[in-house]
């Protein structure tokens, strides 16, 4: 059996009554680049924030290299793993939001600093040097020094991005990273991830660029109603619907407009 | 109004007025630095306690807002040696006052706390920091930010409230005056006085106030 | 210790209580009053371009937030007599506690005019409405929906003010309070009973602001 870098079985989450992921099943090898579409509701942000364990989860495991994530299961009882257990379990994927969340008090290379210093235990020195490397890999080594409110959203995204992966995840998870821009900020942030995909990271998008997600990735999951819809590679996706409310849901998407 | 025979009076009355303004000035510290300490534990309970604990802290504080600060002073002055606490009048009005302050500071820190977007939690968890971490380099910076400014305006709050004290018998700055003015008659310019001298301490600690802000703020 | 409760004495003389505490409303209410219409007037004045207006305004505003409210009390009632300044004891304390109000609600009014957007004053020019007409049917009522709850919190505390007229004897709730504490000795039930009846006529203005704000909030 081939190691898989995430393997999410029968993925069930709940907010109170409402069961908004219906068993999931997913697996993702080292490289893969997949996306996520779906209309708002279908629990594909909610999928990608139970990997980070942002959002507890009912049922179901998620594995990254085969390390069951967020639960154990000791004697038929499950239960939460230690707080400091998932806070390491955490670095091992990088996140990047949608509202960008940069700490507004630390200039930008102290925000990708941060997670190096304390969780990496990395020195100020070595974690300045990295972090330094990452900003300018996001073009962004001359604005080190600013802070986020100094920065328009796109730069602020970029050290958002630099910031999760200076911390060297295994997967990158982007969840609508381009949904709180204005239009002409939005392709920097998309050539950013691009470059990044071609270098080989692995990496799972949530998002609402249909030709982005065309183009980047090598494979595209249609979330509907909690579960899979359909998936499959970009060009069958996009170009041969098998699913009604896939080619529905394309319809009403920006894929055929640009 | 004679400004000389006033003068003189003041003059005459130097070491009672500086020693009332000592005392105003140690009991509006000492009830700042108590009520501090216990206003950034109630501001905590309030916002990360478990259910119970956070339940009578709550109560706490709405008891104590809802509490003129003369009540909780008098209260505190003839409760506390009823039922055998033997406090100086200056004690039991510094612990009024640091009572009042704490229900201030608490729902400053809570206020604070929770301005803060969800989202940076979030992020400081997604890069792998536990909560003590996550305290300790991003919310609690940012808390404090924004409280500074707040908590510098309770300091001239305590201020004001000393004044109070002198109904119980504490010899702070109005009592004094209140002497004075008893013994000369110049209630006009000793009231007027005091309430400069009072007007200075505060108008200080608001500039202050402004500078710590000015100081203290995120470049945007 | 051995002190039982006993609450006997004090409802004895629950009727005392209730009709301080109907005096500490009333004096709130004239003065909060008067002082609204202090304070709108000040407010104006505060964010007018006009340094004739706001000047003034500003330093009465610094004045009186800078000074403690019990030295404004004593100063009214024993010192302005001097001056022929003489008013009798509920007056007096009604004079100061307007006073105070208007320096505090100009404050709350102000913020509330502040954002109010431009484009709302452009708005009614556009459609010819006179600069007043834009003040009394625009500006005014959308301001007084944006400081509902700062001037509920501003009311609350000038409510709890009130019981600095103890001090000159005005016989409102703290005064009959700490009579009733020295004639009957039931010191903790007295002091319990006071606080208590703040604390629940707090929360009834609270609930009234917050009604108030219900009522007046637009749909959206």
């Amino acid at each position: 059996m081939p190691n898989h870098l995430l393997e999410i079985r029968d993925l069930h989450k709940s907010y109170g009554d409402v069961e908004v992921l219906k068993g999931v099943d997913c697996t993702m090898a080292q490289g893969d680049v997949i996306s996520i579409i779906g209309s708002s509701g279908s629990g594909k942000t909610t999928m990608l924030r139970c990997i980070n364990m942002l959002e507890e989860f009912q049922g179901g495991t998620i594995s990254i290299d085969g390390e069951e994530i967020g639960y154990e299961t000791l004697g038929g009882q499950r239960r939460r793993k230690k707080e400091k257990e998932i806070a390491r379990q955490r670095a091992l994927t990088g996140m990047a939001f949608q509202q960008f969340n940069l700490f507004p008090h630390m200039s930008a290379a102290r925000n990708v600093m941060l997670g190096l210093m304390k969780v990496k235990k990395l020195s100020k020195d070595e974690a300045r040097s990295i972090a330094e490397k990452w900003l300018d890999r996001v073009g962004l080594l001359a604005r080190a020094d600013h802070f986020p409110g100094q920065l328009s959203g796109g730069q602020q995204q970029r050290v958002a991005i630099a910031r999760a992966i200076a911390m060297n995840p295994r997967l990158m998870l982007f969840d609508e990273v381009t949904s709180a821009l204005d239009p002409e900020l939005v392709n920097e942030v998309l050539q950013v991830i691009k470059s990044l995909a071609q270098d080989g990271m692995s990496m799972l998008l949530v998002t609402h660029e249909m030709r982005f997600a065309y183009e980047v990735s090598n494979r595209v999951i249609f979330m509907n109603q909690g579960r899979i819809g359909e998936e499959g590679n970009p060009r069958e996706m996009f170009h041969k619907p098998k699913s009604e409310r896939l080619s529905e849901f394309l319809k009403t998407s920006s894929f055929g407009e640009r | 109004m004679d400004i000389a025979h006033f003068l003189d009076i003041l003059w005459l009355a130097r070491i009672p007025i500086l020693k009332g303004l000592g005392f105003t000035i140690s009991i509006s510290l000492l009830a700042i630095c108590f009520g501090t300490l216990l206003g950034i534990f109630v501001g905590l309970a309030l916002t990360y306690g478990v259910r119970p604990l956070r339940w009578i802290v709550r109560g706490y504080t709405d008891f104590i807002r809802g509490t003129p600060v003369l009540v909780l002073v008098l209260a505190s002055y003839y409760v506390l040696s009823t039922i055998g606490l033997d406090l100086s009048p200056f004690q039991a009005g510094v612990l009024a006052l640091a009572v009042f302050c704490s229900s201030h500071v608490g729902e400053i820190v809570r206020g604070a706390l929770q301005a803060i977007p969800k989202g940076q939690t979030e992020a400081a968890k997604a890069i792998g920091l536990t909560f003590p971490q996550t305290f300790a380099y991003v919310l609690g910076p940012q808390a404090l930010r924004q409280v500074l400014p707040a908590w510098v305006n309770t300091a001239a709050e305590m201020v004001k409230a000393s004044t109070l004290l002198s109904i119980i018998g504490v010899a702070e700055l109005l009592l004094r005056t209140q002497e004075i003015i008893s013994r000369s008659f110049l209630s006009l310019e000793f009231y007027f006085f005091a309430g400069f001298l009072y007007f200075i301490i505060n108008y200080a600690i608001e500039r202050f106030g402004r500078y710590v802000e000015r100081k203290t703020a995120i470049p945007s | 210790m051995g002190y039982t409760l006993n609450f006997a004495a004090v409802w004895r003389s629950f009727d005392l209580l209730l009709e301080g505490l109907a005096l500490s409303l009333a004096l709130a209410f004239g003065a909060i009053l008067i002082g609204a219409a202090i304070g709108l007037f000040t407010a104006f004045c505060l964010i007018s371009k006009n340094g004739f207006a706001r000047r003034p305004a500003g330093i009465y505003v610094t004045i009186i937030r800078n000074t403690p409210i019990l030295v404004l009390v004593l100063f009214t009632y024993f010192a302005l007599p001097q001056l022929g300044f003489r008013l009798g004891k509920i007056e007096s304390f009604v004079f100061t506690l307007a006073l105070y109000s208007g320096a505090y609600l100009a404050e709350v009014f102000r913020a509330g005019l502040l954002s109010i957007p431009v484009g709302l004053r452009e708005a009614g020019l556009a459609i010819g409405l006179t600069e007043i007409q834009i003040q009394t049917s625009i500006i005014a009522p959308l301001m007084f929906r944006n400081v509902l709850p700062s001037l509920s919190s501003t009311i609350i505390s000038l409510f709890k003010d009130t019981s600095l007229a103890a001090a000159i004897a005005v016989p409102e709730l703290t005064f009959e309070a700490r009579k009733i504490n020295v004639e009957t000795f039931r010191v903790i039930e007295t002091w319990i009973v006071a606080s208590c009846l703040y604390v629940i006529t707090c929360s009834i203005l609270a609930a009234l602001m917050r009604a108030l704000e219900r009522r007046l909030s637009v749909p959206r």
